[in-house]
């Protein structure tokens, strides 16, 4: 190619369809442009417990996914379905009690209780917070901001199930590897699973839920059921999160219920890129490792959180996704013309 | 035609309809019967109580007494999905479609409601193949230029004229029995509700009941083949369009002094 004859142009202009997310395909070289970010974050994920050093930051693999998790069934409701939860400390304890409960007074192995506080957790919040699904907006936020705290007192005030000791001498995993591998696996299905759920006829309900619920309404379809049904979507995904989380642990208690759990999946997603689904696992993947290396600070450590959290919000306010999603389509190649 | 259609049940019927905002009467005893493939007419100055109608009967508010029935089952204080699911279907004055949605998958909602999945969808011949394909069907009746890129477009890019035929073919997409327009030509050009009065003629002949209230008259009076007039939440006149116009009442509450033909030529 001389220099006259040639031009820039965009790697995905040959493929991209007049309507959003469509893509024609004609050749390996055209769906590995497609295929290439997914398989980055797929392979990342799988091979971050083989890089990590020693069992510390095996651990905190580990916990990144849970936060990751919560992440994403926050990211789900909020941008999806238009309600903004703060109550992933609720799913998360919940989980991790109803976990705990099985395990350790009923003698259930892991591989039965989490499918289990999954499922029995997403029906015992989605049935607490059934009365609030008529509101919306800021006013579902601080009700179930309140959720968390909630369950927290009732423990303690009644000294069920270990009171402030929680429950003790859960089993853990069977080993390091399939802890990692475990959750790993679980998140990515989590991921792809909702990406996909999103973009069916359903998944159009609950956007349209979160766009205009009179219009649904008005076109004969029952809005509560379809809220109800995304709340138990996310709150088995928080359950779960919570179950894996108390058999890492060993132990759970109402530490479990700490706001932590809500705040944090929040700040992922504003960090990552909100309503991409990915982005908060890429929030995660940043603030829980830096939170354990700020650790050596002290009470420092919030400054230090916090002014990170600030130079996001400046300079990134969209997120890392949506801005790293706008260089790969701006990605050009030399043509002929 | 159609147009004279008369049986002894009504396929609407208000019964004494009452609705109390706080301190304001919006509607106060109405009583009204809808026959089947009647086109009627709503009208009444701004604050008459004609969206009420509107919400009491398709069940976005709840009456303060009165009842309604719909082919004589009562359907008072029935929720509002399940009003639209008998197929009683509403368009919103303020047009309410999914903004972030492209046009087409505004449709697949209703689309994928238990009543479409029953009866197939508009024209969907009592099978409901691929939601996307039957909603860009649908927009092409009613006016969205299928080889376009218009059906494709996001919501929130598309003028008036084509976010009312949306409102249109949302209860389309239900394979409605009763349709109530909510000024559905307020903010239309002239061309626009040009071609939008051969599409409710359509609606008509196929023997869908059509509500509709509007300020309209000229084209309002072209497809209705009787007229209800509200004034301060009170039935005034109901009957045939001629008889209406002519009602020295209506000229009085609704047009002050001036001559009906005047209002006709500037409505």
């Amino acid at each position: 190619m001389s220099k006259e004859n040639r031009r820039k142009e965009r790697i995905d202009r040959g493929i991209k369809v007049r309507s959003d997310g469509l893509y024609a395909l004609m050749s390996w070289r055209e769906m590995a442009y497609l295929i290439a970010p997914r398989f980055i974050l797929i392979a990342g994920l799988l091979a971050l417990p083989l890089l990590m050093p020693g069992l510390y930051w095996q651990r905190v693999i580990s916990i990144v996914c849970i936060y990751a998790m919560v992440a994403i069934s926050f990211d789900f409701l909020a941008h999806y379905v238009g309600l903004v939860c703060l109550g992933g400390a609720f799913f998360i304890g919940v989980g991790g009690y109803i976990a705990g409960i099985f395990n350790a007074y009923f003698g259930m192995p892991p591989l039965v209780t989490i499918p289990l506080a999954a499922i029995a957790g997403g029906a015992f919040c989605t049935l607490l917070l059934l009365p609030c699904l008529p509101l919306r907006g800021v006013y579902f936020a601080i009700v179930t901001l309140m959720y968390p705290l909630f369950m927290a007192r009732i423990i303690e005030a009644f000294d069920l199930f270990g009171g402030t000791d929680g429950i003790l001498g859960i089993d853990s995993f069977p080993s390091a590897f399939t802890e990692q591998y475990f959750v790993v696996g679980i998140l990515l299905v989590f991921v792809f699973g909702l990406r996909r759920l999103v973009t069916t006829d359903m998944g159009l309900i609950f956007t349209a839920v979160m766009d205009n619920d009179q219009a649904v309404r008005a076109s004969g379809i029952n809005i509560t059921y379809y809220k109800a049904l995304a709340v138990f979507i996310a709150s088995a995904m928080g359950c779960l999160a919570g179950a894996c989380l108390t058999h890492i642990y060993m132990w759970s208690g109402i530490s479990q219920f700490a706001l932590d759990f809500s705040i944090l999946p929040i700040a992922a997603t504003v960090i990552g890129g909100a309503g991409t689904l990915v982005g908060p696992v890429i929030g995660c993947l940043i603030l829980v490792p830096v939170s354990e290396l700020l650790r050596d600070f002290g009470t420092l450590r919030i400054v230090f959180y916090a002014t990170l959290l600030v130079a996001f919000i400046l300079f990134r306010s969209d997120g890392i996704m949506a801005f790293a999603k706008r260089k790969y389509e701006q990605i050009e190649r030399w043509t002929l013309i | 035609m159609s147009k004279q259609t008369r049986q002894d049940q009504p396929i609407l019927r208000m019964e004494n309809v009452s609705k109390v905002f706080g301190g304001v009467t919006a509607l106060k005893d109405v009583n009204l019967d809808v026959f089947e493939g009647d086109v009627l007419g709503i009208i009444g100055p701004n604050g008459s109580g004609k969206t009420t109608i509107v919400n009491s009967i398709t069940g976005f508010i709840t009456l303060t007494s009165g009842r309604i029935y719909f082919k004589g089952e009562d359907i008072t204080g029935k929720k509002a999905h399940k009003i639209a699911d008998m197929g009683v279907t509403r368009t919103f004055q303020i047009m309410r479609p999914y903004y972030s949605l492209p046009a087409f998958k505004n449709l697949v909602i209703p689309l994928f409601s238990p009543r479409a999945k029953r009866t197939g969808g508009w024209r969907g011949g009592g099978t409901l193949g691929d939601r996307k394909t039957i909603a860009i069907d649908i927009l092409e009746e009613i006016g969205f230029e299928r080889d376009s890129y218009i059906p494709f477009k996001t919501t929130s890019t598309l003028p008036t004229g084509y976010l009312k035929r949306l409102e249109l073919a949302r209860c389309l997409a239900l394979q409605p029995e009763v349709i109530i327009c909510d000024e559905i030509f307020s903010g239309l050009s002239m061309s626009e509700i040009a071609s939008m009065v051969p599409l409710i003629e359509r609606l008509q002949d196929e023997g869908i009941t059509i509500v509709m209230i509007e300020h309209r008259l000229r084209e309002l009076f072209q497809v209705a083949n009787r007229i209800m007039v509200l004034n301060f939440g009170e039935k005034l006149v109901e009957g045939a369009p001629e008889a209406v116009m002519a009602d020295e009442r209506v000229k009085e509450a609704y047009f002050g002094s001036e001559k009906m033909e005047e209002v006709m030529i500037y409505a």
